[in-house]
């Protein structure tokens, strides 16, 4: 048995790409969202997260870099996740995320504070999301300094004056400037495109049972792969324009740059999209009239707006949180495009990420499919 | 069952279903169903609203799941081979189901593509002509009058050339004219070999087909050849004109051996299956100002008696 014919293939293609072409008003919605969404979530959303994943580049040990790290652990703005082995071990942990700080102790750190010649430490900052970053930062100086004062007895106690004994010095990598749209931009592509795409697919299929054609149409003999495919294939460029609305308004009102490679962004792009269309179909298996489906698909719009990272920086988020939030799309995606827009990355560094991806498609299309009835009842 | 010559020698049926069954819930709509329909065949399907129709004529071509029951439609399992089936069957659902934000060309062409159909822009061009379509073939199918989207439902599920016609209701709402036409059509096809089973409300419908199933309450009260479909019931009927006949409907109920009274245009028809008893009763009303004759029963008696005294489960059970 064929599971697909070009024929019945072309007839749903054709027809879902005229019915989408004669709702005008679906059509304009779907070039508008994109656009009011950029404008009204470009400005800053503040907040101050916890326990972001640091990796310390210890040069030097002693008792001050000793109480400075404790103090930092105990400021509860940062976790310590291990040890930095080098600038080049740090420089692809901030990349990949895996650590948001790397803490910087010089060589011949302690050495030189004896000396009184000032050494610095450096807070090497994943600042591509200044919401996360830019709290614990800001509280670093006063940190340090407590810090300074329950260590300051004995030989040490020259240290009591206060900061000057050494400086510590911020560095914003990735978005120097820490601008926070910067980060939310890149965000929003992924919350605008899982909006529409998930609930134009449900509600295009739900219509078909809503309106009464679904019957008309399941009396043919159409394969389920046939119906699947024929009716996502159109969203598919819906997304894209979208995609290039979303590039160009994230140019040139926000100035937000595109560093990375326009391939692994491709690719992040349609297994996204596709993912986000086959959860739509899945939505409408089970969704009875266009308004559940658009219900669910707000619904999902929840979890992947608050706990996908576009909104609370993922490494802030209670673990059941993280839980949830590895299961949604959108947070694989919206770490696909931070990468590529803002750190540049290229195809390898995304791959972690298109896996996840990968899996979660793999399992809601064989779910959809399986759901999807050829019948009425 | 005696069977028009015509028919009788054809085989195969080409729908054979026993025992098919439907549960909604916990409401049984269709209750251990058999149908046997030869090949060629005009076969009417007839019960009032909420029987079961649709129902049955949707599991046939495996649109619904049966809850029980076996059978084959065109020589392929119902419950396994629904792909195949939908291949041969053309089936026009009882609401319009074509696309209304689609031309009428359209409907058709993607009617025509879903069942592959051969040369298929000739072929729409001929339905489109068949239809008297043509010069608006652009106009969208939602524009149409209930009668013309009824025809144009029609064409499209003749389109690729269906061995066998499930017919939900095709002539609901379309004019005497129009309908008569319809019926032309279906005893052409019928003529060249495709079989037809209908579901109509119309009884100069229904004593045009070969034969006639009558459905209440998910049930089959009776099956037969429509010509036979009266002498079968048993039923005597006597009409009756004249003025007064709403005091004399009044005064026959109740009476024994009056088992329905129903009126007929200017007319009542007063039926009974106790021939003696319902001469009795007629013999005692009879008066200057009224005509009684005596005549066969019409379906449309038949179908009412059968109605009123098969057991209404779904009110008592409800
Ligand atoms: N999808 C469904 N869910 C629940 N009940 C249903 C469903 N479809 C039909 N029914 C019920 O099944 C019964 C039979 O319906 P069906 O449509 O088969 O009747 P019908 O004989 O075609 O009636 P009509 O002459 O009015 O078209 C009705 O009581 C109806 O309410
Ligand atoms: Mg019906």
């Amino acid at each position: 048995m064929e599971i697909l014919s070009p024929s019945r293939f072309t007839a749903v293609l054709v027809k879902e790409f005229i019915q989408m072409r004669r709702d005008r008003m679906t059509f304009a919605m779907m070039i508008a969202i994109p656009i009011v969404q950029l404008m009204l979530f470009g400005f800053a959303i503040n907040s101050d997260p916890k326990h972001l994943p640091t990796l310390v580049e210890m040069n030097d040990t002693g008792p001050v870099t000793r109480a400075v790290v404790a103090a930092m652990k105990n400021s509860t703005y940062f976790h310590f996740a291990g040890i930095s082995s080098g600038p080049k071990a740090s420089e692809e942990a901030l990349k990949t995320g895996k650590a948001t700080f790397v803490v910087v102790v010089p060589s011949g750190f302690e050495r030189d504070i004896m000396r009184g010649s000032h050494p610095t430490i450096l807070l090497a900052a994943d600042a591509s999301d200044p919401a996360a970053t830019g709290g614990a930062a800001a509280a670093l100086p006063g940190i340090v300094a407590a810090a300074l004062r329950t260590v300051a007895t004995g030989p040490l106690s020259m240290l009591k004056g206060g900061e000057d004994a050494f400086s510590v010095t911020v560095h914003r990598h990735y978005n120097p400037a820490g601008v926070t749209s910067f980060n939310i931009v890149p965000g929003l592509l992924a919350v605008i495109l899982s909006m529409t795409m998930v609930m134009i697919t449900a509600i295009a299929i739900v219509r078909e049972s809503e309106r009464g054609t679904m019957e008309s149409l399941i009396a043919t003999p159409v394969r389920p792969a046939e119906v699947m495919i024929g009716k996502i294939l159109p969203y598919v460029g819906i997304g894209y324009v979208q995609t290039v609305v979303f590039l160009i308004l994230a140019e040139i009102v926000f100035g937000v740059p595109f560093d990375g490679s326009s391939i692994a962004f491709l690719l992040g792009l349609n297994v996204f999209i596709v993912v986000n269309l086959a959860l739509g179909f899945l939505f409408s298996t089970v969704a009875r009239s266009q308004m559940q489906a658009m219900q669910m698909s707000f619904f999902y719009m929840l979890p992947s707006i608050l706990l996908s990272g576009f909104m609370f920086p993922f490494a802030g988020m209670p673990g059941w949180a993280q839980t949830l939030g590895t299961a949604i799309p959108s947070t694989h995606f919206i770490r696909i495009v931070r990468k590529v827009m803002l750190k540049g990355a290229g195809v390898s560094e995304i791959m972690p990420d298109m896996a996840a991806l990968g899996i979660i498609m793999a399992v809601i299309v064989t779910i959809a499919l399986l759901r999807y009835r050829q019948t009425l009842d | 069952m005696t069977m028009p010559p015509d028919v009788q020698s054809s085989g195969e049926p080409v729908i054979a279903v026993e025992g098919l069954t439907k549960r909604f819930g916990e409401k049984t709509v269709v209750d251990g169903f058999d149908m046997t329909v030869p090949k060629g065949a005009i076969y009417g399907f007839l019960g009032p609203n909420g029987s079961g129709k649709t129902t049955t004529i949707r599991m046939m071509c495996g649109l619904l799941t049966p809850d029980g029951g076996t059978g084959t439609c065109l020589g392929y399992d119902i419950l396994t081979e629904s792909e195949q089936i939908k291949e041969r069957v053309g089936y026009m659902t009882q609401r319009f189901s074509l696309y209304e934000d689609l031309t009428i060309r359209e409907n058709l062409d993607f009617i025509a593509r879903m069942f592959r159909v051969d040369n298929r822009k000739q072929r729409v061009d001929a339905a489109l002509d068949d239809l008297g379509l043509s010069d608006r073939s652009h106009q969208l199918a939602g524009h149409l009058s209930g009668g013309w989207k009824q025809r144009l439902a029609l064409a499209a599920c003749l389109i690729h050339d269906p061995d066998l016609l499930l017919l939900d209701e095709p002539t609901a709402g379309v004019d005497p004219k129009a309908r008569r036409e319809f019926w032309d059509e279906i005893r052409r096809l019928s003529d060249a070999g495709v079989t037809v089973l209908v579901s109509t409300h119309y009884m100069d419908e229904a004593i045009q087909c070969d034969f006639i199933t009558y459905i209440a309450y998910g049930k089959k009260l009776i099956e037969g050849p429509s010509n036979e479909i009266a002498e079968r019931s048993g039923l005597v009927t006597w009409r009756v004109e004249g003025r007064g006949l709403a005091k004399l409907e009044a005064e026959l109920s109740g009476e024994p051996g009056v088992e329905q009274i129903a009126r007929f245009g200017t007319a009542l028809h007063i039926s009974g299956t106790d021939a003696k008893a319902l001469n009795k009763a007629v013999q005692t009303h009879k008066r200057s100002g009224l005509t009684w004759s005596q005549q066969p029963a019409g379906l449309e008696e038949v179908f009412i008696h059968l109605m009123s005294s098969s057991r209404d489960n779904f009110a008592s059970g409800a």
